[in-house]
């Protein structure tokens, strides 16, 4: 019996005894009133449970697919995938292998997935902004569209807005035309946009240039702000320089302002950038789905955030703007960015649904190849595999931001 | 301490001074007592202080309007001046207008799919059977043990009801069941399945056995990772190969198999939330009671931890229940695909918007129900906290 000082650890070491996790004095009880022995025989089970379940499913599958005459392995990737693809960012043919076309399929999901979080996290920021408006009609309104957009499942929102593209737009012929470059029709919308010219992919390259000087300006400022208390204009810099640069390379290169319009040729448009109907709807669905959650998420935070922090940074004498960048930002974004992180996961997942409106994502090419090939397990095993790498990439994210943020305390 | 004792002197006086003010009334003359100006109350004081404040909001506002001037009467037109309410398809095709006609056409596949015409009955007495146990267990007073026996009965009723065989009921192929019957047997089954089941998770995960905490963590952060439509893709194609030669499951059955083991996993996730809550205390008091672990569970920690997060628990539920619009994909006729593939027969072909606000229209009902019952919740128990 080790020496007991006081109540605390007298009770301490009472209730360790009943869970077990201290060794008793006399060894005279049976070993299966011991709890460390019965917690082993517990996993013991629970493992060979789920071994021998396994083990069970596996020799089903073998046995079922060797009746099937189903190669197992993912050989069938090198194999000519003769399918095509409706829109791909790099070029692929029916000749191409089924793991070419499967990486098409990939960067499609990249691709509704980028523009769609950029967009959901604009629209929602707006949207949840404008539900604590001190006007009643904007605060309804931006009510309204939470409401019903959260209460409707995505994938019928994904239908109606490809129904709106197949039933509801004209033919290329009719096509509406609501001002100079812009086409709806129900062969998707078509953009004008500036023609080929070498100084766009220069401007390409200041753009990148500008974010990485940007990036460097904004360590340097915050350095010296913390070390002398001086502060950067940082906003209206680094807005001139990401303005600035590709500007100036396009001055440069000759400014050339020649479009590539869309004009109607046979029946269909041609020229211009055209967002077809799966793209549109599918992009339409998930950034207005998201975003509705996106918008309460944004409001939760800002409403976390005391009144009394913000009259007191107004004591201190804080203008307007730095109250907004150095005490509310940093404590709302605190409470916002985790929801929000798993928001804009969700409309990762959700892309998946593209499937059902023939979007080529790569959910929708893996169904393609399993029901071409036969390779279910591969199939579902690649589907799964490619989400939960970009779920696990998120939450080292999250992990990483959050022992960033975590408040530091005495 | 002598400052607190203040304070709430400070705080009684103040208190007395705002109970006798009304009675200084009675000496006042009420001819004198000066009435907020008009513009200040009533519609006018509401429009100015809601709508019209500032410079910008006077701006967003007329422009709104403008949006609503713009927006509303072509809407008006079309969904209620020019549409067609009642009769044939064709009567719909000259109309410039909305075609609600859509509705009373259809609304026996849409809500019933292939349940044969004469036993329809038999499915609308086992929806209402189970909407109504879900509405008798919205009372707080009601969470006890005889719950759980309403929903067994429940549950065997709508089982007997729809598939028959039994009592004289014609049996009927579980293949033709569909519409809002499926997408409620789908949620409603998922929901009391996965509930328990992800409670068990929830307390594996928090376990102080290894083996048993990996699993369950394993398990959860695995199916979080995947999109649902995975695990449905996986129920059509795969669960087949699984099986041993010659047994075969219905696919309705494979596919709740899909959405039960999917949400159990948020379910988890949300109960390890209130079991985090719980203050040690009550752990340590359960067992110093000497109560073994299932009792200290069952007694002390889950009915606490359980109640503390029913707002996203009931969350979760929302989100199963939209969820199962996606067994459509895997082509059950459920809500979602009965309509769409009433939009596949030519004469009905171009009324899709109709058809979907339609359905839209019952998914947000159901929806919002459970939102507004959720927050009502979550108002009752907030406020048992506080006092």
């Amino acid at each position: 019996m080790p020496k007991i000082k006081n109540a605390e650890a007298n009770y301490l070491y009472a209730s360790a005894l009943l869970r077990g996790a201290m060794p008793k004095d006399n060894n005279s009880e049976p070993i299966w009133t011991n709890a460390t022995f019965r917690a082993r025989v517990y996993q013991v089970a629970a493992m060979s449970l789920v071994a021998l379940t396994a083990y069970y499913l596996f020799t089903n599958t073998l046995a079922n697919l060797e009746k099937q005459s189903i190669a197992t392995g993912f050989g069938f990737l090198s194999r000519e995938a003769s399918f095509e693809i409706g829109e791909s960012i790099i070029s692929f043919s029916s000749s191409d292998t089924y793991l070419r076309a499967l990486w098409v399929g990939a960067l499609n999901t990249i691709k509704v997935s980028f523009i769609g979080i950029i967009l959901t996290v604009l629209i929602g920021i707006v949207m949840g902004i404008a539900r604590l408006s001190t006007n009643w009609l904007v605060s309804r309104l931006a009510g309204v569209y939470i409401e019903v957009l959260q209460d409707i499942p995505i994938l019928l929102q994904l239908f109606f807005w490809y129904g709106i593209f197949n039933n509801v737009l004209p033919s290329p012929r009719q096509a509406m035309i609501p001002m100079e470059g812009v086409v709806l029709c129900n062969r998707g919308a078509y953009f004008a946009i500036p023609a080929d010219h070498p100084a766009f992919v220069w401007m390409g390259y200041s753009f990148v240039a500008a974010v990485v000087v940007i990036f460097i300006l904004r360590k340097w400022a915050k350095k010296r702000q913390e070390e002398t208390g001086k502060i950067f204009p940082i906003l209206s810099v680094s807005s001139a320089i990401i303005i600035a640069f590709p500007l100036f390379v396009w001055l440069i290169g000759g400014a050339p302002t020649e479009l590539n319009m869309p004009v109607l040729k046979g029946f269909n448009f041609e020229g211009g950038y055209n967002v077809s109907p799966e793209f549109g709807s599918l992009l339409l669905g998930l950034v207005l789905y998201t975003s509705a959650f996106v918008a309460e998420i944004v409001r939760a935070g800002i409403q976390s955030i005391v009144k009394g922090q913000r009259e007191a940074a107004e004591a201190l004498g804080l203008k307007p703007l730095f109250i907004m960048n150095l005490v509310i930002l940093p404590q709302a974004l605190r409470v916002i960015i985790p929801p929000l992180t798993s928001q804009l996961l969700n409309l990762t997942k959700n892309s998946s649904l593209a499937v059902a409106i023939g979007y080529p994502d790569f959910v929708s090419v893996s169904n393609t190849t399993i029901s071409q090939t036969g390779q279910a397990i591969e199939g579902v095993a690649l589907i799964m595999i490619m989400y939960l790498t970009i779920s696990l990439l998120t939450s080292l994210f999250m992990n990483w931001y959050n022992s960033k943020m975590a408040l530091v305390e005495r | 301490m002598k400052n607190d004792e203040n304070l709430s002197s400070d705080d009684k006086a103040f208190s007395t001074a705002v109970e006798t003010a009304p009675l200084n009334d009675h000496n006042v003359n009420t001819q004198e007592v000066l009435k907020p100006p008009i513009t200040e109350t009533g519609v006018i004081g509401w429009l100015k202080s809601n709508l019209f404040n500032s410079p910008l909001n006077t701006l967003v506002t007329f422009f709104i309007l403008f949006c609503f001037y713009k927006i509303i009467p072509p809407f008006v037109k079309w969904a209620f001046i020019d549409s067609v309410w009642f009769g044939p398809a064709s009567g719909c095709q000259a109309g410039e207008g909305a075609c609600w006609a859509y509705i009373p056409s259809n609304i026996r596949f849409v809500v019933f799919g292939l349940y044969p015409a004469q036993e329809q009955w038999r499915a609308l007495i086992a929806m209402f059977i189970m909407v109504g146990t879900v509405v008798y267990s919205r009372k707080r007073e009601r969470w006890n043990t005889s719950l759980i026996y309403v929903w067994g009965f429940g549950t065997l009723l709508v089982a007997i009801l729809l598939k028959g065989g039994l009592l004289g009921l014609a049996p009927v192929e579980s293949s033709k069941w569909g519409g809002l019957v499926l997408t409620l047997l789908l949620s409603v089954v998922g929901m009391t399945a996965a509930y328990p089941f992800g409670i068990v998770l929830a307390l594996a995960r928090r376990s102080n056995m290894p083996a048993i905490r990996t699993m369950a963590v394993v398990y959860i952060e695995m199916i979080r990772g995947v999109p649902l439509i995975s695990l449905l893709f996986m129920s059509a194609v795969m669960f087949p190969l699984f099986l041993p030669e010659g047994v075969t499951i219905n696919k309705i059955f494979r596919a709740q198999t899909a959405i039960i083991l999917f949400t159990a996993a948020y379910i988890a996730e949300v109960v390890r939330g209130g079991l985090q809550a719980m203050p040690k205390g009550q752990y340590e008091a359960a067992e110093s009671m000497g109560l073994n672990y299932w009792q200290m569970m069952r007694l002390v920690i889950l009915p606490q931890a359980l109640k503390i997060v029913i707002p996203p628990t009931v969350g979760v539920l929302i989100s199963a229940f939209k969820d199962t619009s996606l067994v459509a994909i895997i082509a059950l006729y459920d809500l979602l695909r009965t309509c769409q593939s009433t939009l596949s027969d030519p004469k009905w072909m171009g009324f899709s918007n109709e058809a979907y606000i339609f359905i839209a229209g019952i998914y947000f009902i159901f929806c919002y129900a459970m939102a507004s019952y959720s927050r009502r919740l979550e108002d009752e128990l907030s406020a048992g906290q506080s006092h």
